[in-house]
């Protein structure tokens, strides 16, 4: 438990220090441009791997269960530019009723 | 989310809040949903006040789920520490992005930063470089609301909904974390960080403890920031 509580204080200085370093240090010197290019697609990178690791991990193993149904209707929901709620919703919602039908 | 209509930068700072809080009501009720799911998958791991408290001093979905994973698979605190850290490294360059639009003095300056998560920053750029910090603010004064009272929601829920597995919540990960990308990675570099770090995150969940995939695929943005834009 000492352990979740340490992860939520650091995750908490860490976020707050992420996001006030760059107004912060306004007036300081930026980043490099190649650092910049690649904190930019950091989000891009790590969100895709967790969008892998949450669709098929299962411990270090990977499987192939019913979320990946909800996560093929949060991928065409969202090219049909459908609102948030209704992507993720909707995905549990489908596989919610697959695990009932089967 | 699809594309932003760019918000009035006119008007008082009121009339801005008040115009970004609107904007920020269909979001809250999302991340209500969302964050109930974090309440209820978090409270077995974490006990009933833990979640809540994360939800109020951290306020972000991706560093809160993403660190929970990683428990969640029986992953090391330092382990889930770093996964989260990772996660919101983009709020470095989110915050730069935003440093030239904010004045005043450091403590102001701090204050506006402070309310920076992703759908907010996104929704308050009015083009060529800018935001409009008053408007970033009230978008995300509805998410902060849902995404406190959805933890609440989840955690004290949570015990009288049974097996979360059948109610499908198991999905709302993969799907929030699937619309996070979905606005995030546009254009060809985006995409390839993007393609590279699921690739990586395939290739070494069964090899490495839980988390280090996610850790590693931050690789693939290094190799994708060699490519031309």
């Amino acid at each position: 438990m000492t352990g979740v509580w340490v992860m939520i204080a650091v995750l908490a200085l860490a976020t707050a220090v992420l996001k006030l370093a760059g107004p912060l240090a306004l007036g300081g010197r930026p980043l490099s441009a190649s650092a910049l290019n690649v904190v930019e697609l950091l989000a891009s990178a790590l969100l895709a791997a967790l969008v892998v690791v949450e669709t098929f991990g299962q411990g270090r193993a990977l499987v192939f269960d019913w979320r990946v149904l909800g996560a093929a209707f949060a991928a065409i929901a969202l090219t049909r530019r459908a609102p948030m709620i209704v992507v993720v919703i909707g995905a549990a919602m489908v596989t919610a009723l697959a695990r009932l039908l089967t | 989310m699809g594309a932003a209509s760019a918000p009035e930068p006119l008007g008082s700072a009121r009339e801005r809040r008040g115009a970004g809080i609107r904007r920020g009501i269909p979001y809250g009720i999302a991340v209500f949903a969302i964050a109930m799911s974090f309440g209820v998958l978090a409270r077995p791991l974490m006990g009933a006040v833990a979640p809540i408290v994360m939800s109020i001093i951290v306020f972000s979905g991706s560093a809160q789920f993403g660190a929970l994973a990683v428990l969640t698979a029986g992953g090391s605190t330092g382990a889930a520490i770093a996964a989260g850290v990772l996660l919101n490294a983009r709020y470095l360059a989110m915050g730069l992005a935003l440093a030239p639009s904010l004045r005043g003095r450091a403590l102001s300056r701090a204050a506006f930063a402070m309310t920076t998560v992703d759908a907010s920053w996104a929704a308050a750029s009015i083009g060529g470089g800018a935001f409009d910090p008053w408007y970033m603010v009230g978008v995300s004064v509805p998410q902060y609301a849902g995404w406190v009272l959805g933890t609440v929601a989840g955690v004290f829920i949570g015990p009288v909904l049974g097996d979360p597995k059948s109610l499908g919540l198991d999905a709302l990960f993969p799907a929030f974390f699937i619309a996070l990308l979905f606005a995030e990675a546009r254009g060809r570099r985006k995409l390839a960080a993007a393609g590279g770090g699921a690739g990586i995150a395939l290739a070494l969940t069964p090899i490495l403890p839980a988390g280090l995939p996610i850790l590693a695929a931050a690789a693939a943005a290094v190799v994708a920031s060699r490519m031309r834009s």
